[in-house]
């Protein structure tokens, strides 16, 4: 992918499990590697805990006028694969594009793989690791950001790290910046 | 300088407090309440020192605007949709007592039925209120043009309130880099507000006093020729901001790829910017097509549109509907234009209660006025009605 073109992405996760907190950190270390247009963006509406949500984000080499909803996107972000059931994630995915998605399993696990590039991370099991817990629940959002520049040339790890390290100061943003160095190590790809 | 990365309520709440108000009233309302956050965090951190007061309502907040501009002090607030509409009395109040006020409206649909999302029915029904108004297409655009209406509020030229609007969620909730200038440089461009006069206990004057026919009629000519004042200033304002800072959003309109166009596209807002990508398009296409994006509709930039009607026939998309009539942008459009051009003019309803309207759906309006499909005021994509 060009240092210019424009990428479009889709979170998908459950209400309270950070993606709008991912597109927003993610659009923040695009940026530090020099992609000047950025946005990020919730699903306009009400959410509630637990049901399915998403989020958005757009980075490109220029500044950005689209202020519509992203309905082709490049690249699909799964932060909780229980929602592949009841939500179509792959909805308008282009030919070419990429999923990655937090789970056990490996990429050719998914009947899908034959036609899109996939990417699997289990960020739960790293969240659990590291003992990143908000409430009792596994905190997935910075561990899959990890994995982020397997897939895009776009974002180095060492700007997600750093801007997790500018959001959580102190021994949190460090066991979180652990974690997304374990998911950018152990992704798997079938491309 | 520094780059912020945020949501348009974040960005616009910086902004207002770097403008250093003396008081901020507000009462929140789905989708302003994360600005009126932003601001009350400002106070927390000690970057805000003002006043901030959680009143009861919108109309309050209005009254607790107008006493605090009345004493002599820059004031700011902001409001959405129903809060708006609550208000309402009181910002013909704001605007007769030639108060500076600004506020943020985040444009939002007004019910029943019940809808938070995007539609500009809300500021357009203020439209006769005497309030200078903006619409930003952008999160810079929003923090540029709240510190510069403090400057063409208070003008003595002008001494109007100024209401800055901006899409629901489309920009209020959605994260993009602004530009921040350091607190001096704000502070030079915009000097301390000076009052003409004020609410004074040592230096008692009446205020807002019972006023004969023959004389309330010179007020509101007054008013008018303020807002004439005001068409002269806001270039002027955005000149110099772009002197200073490098930013320039346009003055009254902003033209996009005009030179040479056969058809120019009027909207406002977050369409204004999104029909960019739609400009480009068509453009690459060999369509000579350009874009106006209307950035006050009061005052109404009618001699810009004129001009516009000269050259090229034009197409106005709507986000609001005056029921009975037509989009406002539309009438005021072809109001402009009489007896003076023989432009067509194709009008559109899009995007009411937040419908999406994508810049494919910007490039199907313009193919359709350009084909002589359009009707006289057409509802975009509706279906079954």
């Amino acid at each position: 992918m060009s240092s210019q073109e424009l990428v479009e992405i889709v979170f998908h996760g459950r209400g309270g499990q950070g993606s709008v907190t991912a597109a927003n950190l993610f659009v923040t270390a695009a940026l530090k590697d020099g992609n000047k247009g950025v946005q990020a963006f919730p699903f306009f509406g009400a959410e509630r805990r637990g049901a399915p949500v998403r989020a958005f984000a757009r980075i490109s080499g220029d500044e950005i006028h689209l202020r519509s909803e992203i309905y082709t996107p490049d690249i699909v972000i799964v932060l909780d694969e229980s929602i592949m059931g009841i939500v179509d994630v792959l909805k308008g995915l282009r030919k070419d594009g990429t999923i990655l998605i937090n789970t056990t399993k490996k990429p050719e696990d998914f009947d899908f793989s034959k036609k899109y590039n996939v990417a699997t991370v289990d960020a739960t099991g790293i969240a659990l690791k590291h003992d990143i817990l908000v409430g009792g629940i596994p905190v997935v959002n910075t561990p899959i950001l990890g994995a982020v520049p397997k897939i895009l040339n776009r974002v180095t790890l060492k700007s997600i790290q750093t801007v997790i390290k500018n959001k959580w100061k102190g021994e949190g943003g460090e066991i979180n910046v652990k974690a997304a160095q374990d998911a950018y190590e152990e992704v798997e790809v079938n491309f | 300088m520094t780059i912020m990365i945020d949501t348009g309520n974040y960005i616009a709440a910086k902004a207002a407090v770097m403008a250093r108000p003396a008081v901020v009233p507000a009462y929140p309302i789905t989708p302003q309440t994360t600005l009126v956050e932003g601001i009350a965090n400002y106070v927390k951190t000690g970057e805000f020192k003002g006043e901030y007061i959680c009143v009861e309502s919108e109309h309050s907040a209005m009254c607790a605007c107008i006493g605090a501009s009345a004493a002599g002090v820059r004031t700011f607030t902001g409001t959405s949709s129903h809060g708006l509409l609550l208000m309402h009395e009181m910002l013909h109040w704001a605007a007769l007592a030639r108060l500076p006020i600004v506020m943020c409206n985040i444009n939002r649909t007004v019910g029943p039925g019940w809808n938070i999302w995007p539609d500009e029915n809300d500021s357009i029904s203020q439209r006769d209120t005497g309030w200078i108004q903006f619409y930003c297409s952008s999160n810079q655009e929003i923090f540029d043009t709240v510190i510069q209406a403090f400057k063409l509020a208070e003008n003595e030229k002008v001494l109007l309130p100024v209401m800055i609007n901006y899409n629901a969620f489309i920009l209020s909730h959605t994260s993009m880099p602004v530009e921040i200038p350091k607190q001096k440089e704000i502070d030079d461009f915009l000097s301390k507000y000076k009052p003409r006069w004020k609410l004074d206990v040592d230096n008692p004057i009446t205020f807002g006093n019972i006023i004969l026919p023959a004389d309330y009629e010179k007020i509101r000519k007054d008013m008018q020729n303020s807002s004439e004042n005001a068409k002269k200033l806001i270039p002027e304002i955005a000149k110099e901001w772009k002197k200073i800072f490098g930013r320039y959003h346009g003055d009254l309109i902003e033209k996009y790829r005009c030179d040479g166009a056969e058809y120019i596209l009027l909207a406002m807002g977050a369409i204004g910017a999104e029909s960019k990508v739609a400009i480009d398009n068509l453009r690459k296409e060999g369509l000579k097509v350009g874009l106006a994006r209307v950035r006050t509709f009061r005052p109404f930039p009618k001699e810009e549109i004129l001009k516009l009607g000269k050259q090229a026939d034009l197409i106005v998309i709507d986000r609001n509907i005056s029921v009975g009539s037509e989009g406002a942008l539309f009438s005021e459009v072809k109001a402009a234009l009489y007896d003076k051009s023989d432009a067509k003019v194709y009008g559109f309803i899009a995007g009411l209660g937040g419908k999406d309207v994508p810049y494919t759906d910007i490039e199907k309006i313009c193919k359709k006025s350009i084909n002589g499909k359009a009707k006289d005021c057409e509802w975009y994509n509706l279906e079954g009605v």
